[in-house]
């Protein structure tokens, strides 16, 4: 009954990387990982984001559009919950949290946009009509994984590029151009991982 | 053609080109131009997405109040996504398969939303279809010119017509994702060198719809 679902955390997080192997918020990959404290608010809000927004959709999903043959309307339905769940968030942190709102507040409109966390949300269904197994509990996890992953590879690429900052890059490299180079890279890493949620749990 | 409204449609493909000079929609970019062929689908449904939706945006502006409008050009592109996503179910099934997820993600690109709240919801409608078609065949070239790349290099075939790859074995890594993230960053210093004036090139957040809301200091951080 755990295994599944530890196997399920740990091959989001490392193998279907979201961010180094499905290229999904490849912006705030590159816009927001130039200080390690940055990329660590946004993610953590993502994150949070990423599992408000799939423990909403699911159940609209499974038992609103299914039942009533819907699922076409299924991208319309899940950006409208982004969207004003991310609004929402926005309202009850600035009233009730205001220390997360403060550290957090600016990155919250940003993940509107950010099509890791649409991309969750629709890749977990796909899931779950492929899998019969693949429940709501399953669908959580996937999503905590998701959004630890986008984590790991922003805090990674942080510390990267505050290496690349003190290299002498070659004029026409500097800027995107060397980040994008070292995103390769550290990508390449993650390559390492194949296979090691399969091989750890003797699955 | 009226020389103002060529300029509209003329500028996406080059001068402004959306994803090597303005840096919108690099999520599409990357991950779906393992082939030449994948790059013109992914590149046609958003050039479809992205004139509907400037057109539909550019004539109901004026009843869309200001502190609402970017849900409501949100729901109208995931209107227009939603279309052409049943389409391309309908009559090209393997198109489908290859786009997967990202077909659905149209919604998100950056490019739509960045052309509703800059352009199409200031200009009227003409202009404003000009500049979508223009953005978006911008946008289906830089696809397609890294697809090519990609797999060439990777699979030593082109269009799925093989080149070199009876006789060459093809560097594999090249249709992984870390080739993905290095032949983007190759292209974009190519853009840079050929570009004369440097600081046509800026980062990321310059063109970002949101931009004045967030205060990350990416802007600054600019190339």
């Amino acid at each position: 009954m755990i295994k599944p679902l530890i196997y399920i955390l740990v091959n989001s997080v490392l193998t279907e990387n979201y961010v180094l192997s499905k290229f999904l918020g490849i912006c705030p990959f590159l816009g927001v990982s130039k200080r390690i404290n940055t990329a660590f608010g946004m993610s953590a809000a993502v994150t949070f984001v990423m599992l408000l927004a799939t423990a909403v959709t699911w159940p609209i999903y499974t038992y609103i559009l299914m039942p009533n043959n819907l699922i076409f309307l299924e991208t319309l339905i899940f950006i409208l919950v982004i969207a004003s769940l991310v609004q929402l968030l926005e309202l009850v942190l600035k009233k009730h949290v205001k220390t997360l709102y403060n550290s957090l507040g600016i990155y919250l409109p940003l993940i509107t946009t950010n099509c890791a966390v649409l991309g969750v949300t629709i890749l977990v269904i796909e899931k779950g009509s492929l899998d019969s197994s693949f429940g709501y509990i399953h669908a959580l996890i996937n999503a905590l994984g998701a959004g630890i992953g986008f984590m790991i590879a922003m805090l990674i690429f942080a510390g990267v590029r505050q290496r690349i900052e003190s290299c002498n890059v070659p004029n026409f490299l500097k800027g995107l151009p060397i980040t994008l180079i070292a995103a390769a890279l550290v990508a390449v890493s993650f390559f390492g991982f194949q296979g090691v949620a399969e091989g750890a749990l003797r699955l | 053609m009226n020389k103002a409204l060529y300029k509209e449609f003329s500028k996406g493909i080059l001068k402004e080109n959306p994803v090597l000079k303005l840096m919108l929609g690099t999520c599409p970019t990357l991950a779906i131009t393992t082939s030449a062929v994948n790059a013109i689908g992914m590149g046609l449904a958003a050039t479809i997405v992205l004139t509907c939706s400037n057109a539909a945006i550019s004539l109901i502006k004026r009843f869309i109040p200001n502190s609402v409008r970017i849900p409501a050009y949100i729901t109208i592109i995931a209107g227009f996504v939603s279309i052409i996503q049943l389409l391309i179910k309908a009559f090209t099934p393997e198109i489908d398969k290859t786009l997967g997820i990202y077909l659905p993600l149209i919604v998100v690109n950056c490019i739509i939303l960045g052309r509703a709240e800059v352009f199409a919801s200031k200009n009227r409608f003409l202009p404003s279809v000009l500049d979508g078609l223009g953005m978006g065949i911008g946008f289906s070239a830089a696809l397609l010119c890294m697809g090519a790349i990609r797999e060439f290099l990777g699979r030593g075939t082109l269009f799925d017509i093989p080149i070199t790859a009876e006789f060459l074995p093809p560097i594999i890594i090249f249709i992984l994702p870390p080739g993905g993230f290095f032949v983007f960053g190759m292209l974009i210093a190519l853009s840079k060198i050929l570009a004369k004036n440097k600081k046509e090139i800026e980062s990321a957040c310059q063109n970002c719809e949101i931009k004045n809301k967030c205060d990350i200091s990416c802007t600054k951080e600019a190339l």
